[in-house]
């Protein structure tokens, strides 16, 4: 009940929600429905493509959550991202049996290559796709949990607090590049051949991870606005504002960080999760402190502190990204940095800032 | 054979919750002796600077006490102290008879119910003043209990007395950040209020206001004295003699002189380290 009254009031959030229910449903009808060459068919090249920014849409969701209304600027939420998205792909390897290139039935190919002989300890369970799940968001919160409570317990803030949250997923990006580590190393994991039974190159197959990722995106976002609006929504801008004179209030501060920061990293892994199936592949580069760091522009794109502002931030960007390395390959660069300067330039706020800028502005008239 | 079992009986006994198992409750504040807070000793010093030095303070239930002292008299910190935020090198604080102040944080304090208003307002910008109110509330403060909270009608009338008294009704809904300076300070008392303490430690509480604000902000302390203990740290020599019952004298650290304001004004001690100055 509580859940449908904080929608209500958030009358942005209520269109986007609508046009992204619209869209799990027409798109992959679209694409199943209409044969190719039809007006309205859309190839699955496009589908899959939305539902990897679909995903990313859903990481930034989870970084606006503690940057925007915890002013925590986490560099590192890749790491958790990446975590998700190698306990999925654990599962899919698993999957693949004896189909590898070496045709081992329990080993998966890169550790026939390295010359193991039985599957690390740590590899065990991930056959089963529910354990595999479980992982999915134990594995991002366990590393959250473990990070945040010797970082807020210590009341590392600010710029601090950013440089160790990216020297976590750097030292992920290592340790994962290492043979050794049983991940696969520098090629990751690949090859994929099908989920819970359904062959991964088959389009209904694509069709139906690109719903879960627009249902996971709508969960996720129903499940931030109800915190947001909940009374911890108001202590954690109130953290965001005035630290100390929270805890003098009485308030648990570092529990409630921890809270949210946990929560935002199983949000990221479940996004991992979704996109790793989609794209085909996870390897270490998603740990890369870069990657972090784009998805805190995606959010200062769209709007901090919003929920929406952060979706449509990772929307625009990615498509951007995408429609400009085609159109100007060798410029794209370059408009990507433009897009950056314009929106700081013009939109402090962000792109829903702008808009809510343009709406008042209206309403004074 | 059978004595032995009769020795493990209590160990054993279903109704025994071992010592580690209980959860800390912080004692319940005993006021026997009417004095709700006692620091005894206590000396702190950064970096070989003694900002306090062998304080010894009492304060009475129910009290309004002022505070005066040139800058660097060691005033913010001694709030510091009994607020959980600086720990001292030697001697004690205690809050009532029975909690021992050095042993909690910041929190816990807060629990315990000793409230601060800081001397640069500190409210919640980006919130309403209702919300400022709300947020304040006594209560349970633990994450699931606030995720799921919602106002009782008992609460929202506690909000709306607070608001009637700190005269900011007509301001519930707006952003604290609009406030005037005169009305974030007494949306902060009434923050404090809402804490519901024992004892409140208001830092310069009339710094920048208008007289008709001080009036005010005096009228508000009264109010708060009596239910509340109050401890005012002020400059405003004016202000303080409409307040004041009872005022202490701090210098470098230490207590000069403790008195009513017409003693104090007449100390020769104080006279040369304050007044005359």
């Amino acid at each position: 009940m509580s859940i449908i009254k904080s929608l209500y009031r958030d009358k942005v959030g209520m269109v986007m929600l609508t046009l992204l229910t619209l869209m799990a449903v027409i798109i992959p009808a679209c694409n199943q429905v209409f044969p190719e060459g039809h007006t309205f068919h859309i190839s699955t090249f496009t589908m899959t493509l939305l539902g990897k920014y679909l995903c990313y849409a859903l990481l930034a969701l989870s970084v606006d959550l503690v940057w925007g209304y915890l002013g925590i600027l986490s560099l590192g939420h890749g790491a958790f991202f990446g975590l998700g998205g190698y306990a999925m792909g654990m599962y899919l390897m698993r999957q693949i049996g004896d189909r590898g290139v070496y045709g081992n039935p329990l080993l998966p190919d890169f550790m026939v290559f390295l010359n193991w002989q039985e599957l690390p300890w740590f590899w065990h369970g991930f056959n089963w796709f529910a354990f595999a799940m479980l992982m999915v968001m134990l594995a991002p919160a366990a590393l959250a949990f473990i990070f945040g409570w010797f970082a807020f317990k210590s009341r590392v803030t600010g710029v601090y607090l950013s440089i160790i949250t990216q020297a976590m997923t750097y030292a992920l990006l290592l340790a994962f590049f290492r043979n050794e580590m049983g991940f696969g190393g520098n090629n990751g994991l690949t090859d994929f051949k099908d989920i819970l039974g359904f062959s991964l190159q088959n389009d209904a197959t694509k069709a139906g991870l690109f719903m879960a990722s627009a249902i996971a995106l709508i969960l996720g976002y129903i499940s931030c606005r109800y915190i947001t609006q909940s009374k911890l929504g108001r202590v954690c801008t109130a953290i965001r504002d005035q630290e100390s004179r929270v805890r003098f209030l009485g308030y648990r501060v570092e529990h409630a960080k921890l809270f949210i920061f946990t929560f935002s990293a199983v949000l990221a892994g479940i996004a991992g999760a979704l996109y790793v199936p989609q794209v085909g592949i996870i390897n270490p580069t998603e740990f890369s402190p870069l990657n972090s760091i784009e998805i805190v522009i995606w959010v200062a794109v769209g709007g901090r502190a919003t929920l929406y502002g952060a979706v449509a931030g990772a929307l625009v960007v990615n498509y951007a990204k995408s429609y400009l390395t085609a159109a100007f390959p060798d410029a794209w660069l370059f408009g990507l940095g433009a897009l950056f300067i314009l929106v700081t330039l013009f939109l402090p706020q962000g792109i829903s800032g702008g808009i809510t800028a343009l709406f008042k502005k209206k309403e004074a008239r | 054979m059978m004595a032995t079992l009769e020795s493990m009986h209590p160990v054993f006994s279903r109704n025994e919750v071992f010592e580690f198992l209980k959860p800390e409750v912080p004692p319940s504040l005993d006021l026997d002796r009417g004095v709700i807070l006692y620091l005894e000793g206590i000396s702190v010093s950064f970096d070989g600077f003694k900002a306090i030095n062998d304080l010894n303070l009492y304060i009475d239930d129910g009290e309004l006490r002022c505070i005066i002292g040139p800058n660097g008299a060691g005033k913010t910190t001694m709030m510091d102290i009994i607020t959980g935020k600086t720990t001292p090198d030697t001697g004690s604080a205690w809050f009532g008879q029975n909690i021992n102040l050095l042993k909690l944080d910041e929190p816990e304090i807060a629990a315990a119910g000793i409230g601060r208003k800081f001397q640069k307002p500190t409210v919640f910008e980006n919130h309403t003043t209702y919300e400022n109110l709300e947020l304040a509330m006594a209560g349970n403060k633990g994450i699931m209990a606030t995720l799921g909270a919602k106002l009782s009608s008992e609460q929202q009338d506690r909000i709306a007395e607070a608001l009637m008294l700190i005269g900011l009704v007509e301001q519930a809904k707006i952003q604290a950040g609009a406030l005037s300076h005169g009305q974030k300070q007494w949306l902060e008392i009434g923050m404090l209020l809402m804490q519901n303490p024992k004892l409140v430690l208001i830092d310069e509480p009339v710094a920048g206001m208008t007289h008709q604000e001080m009036d005010r902000t005096a009228e508000l302390l009264h109010n708060l004295a009596g239910e509340h203990s109050v401890v005012v740290v002020e400059h405003d020599m004016d202000f303080i003699r409409s307040i004041a019952q009872k005022v202490t004298v701090l210098h470098q650290g230490s207590v000069l002189a403790e008195g009513n304001m017409d003693d104090i004004q007449n100390n020769q001690k104080v006279i040369e380290v304050y007044l005359g100055g």
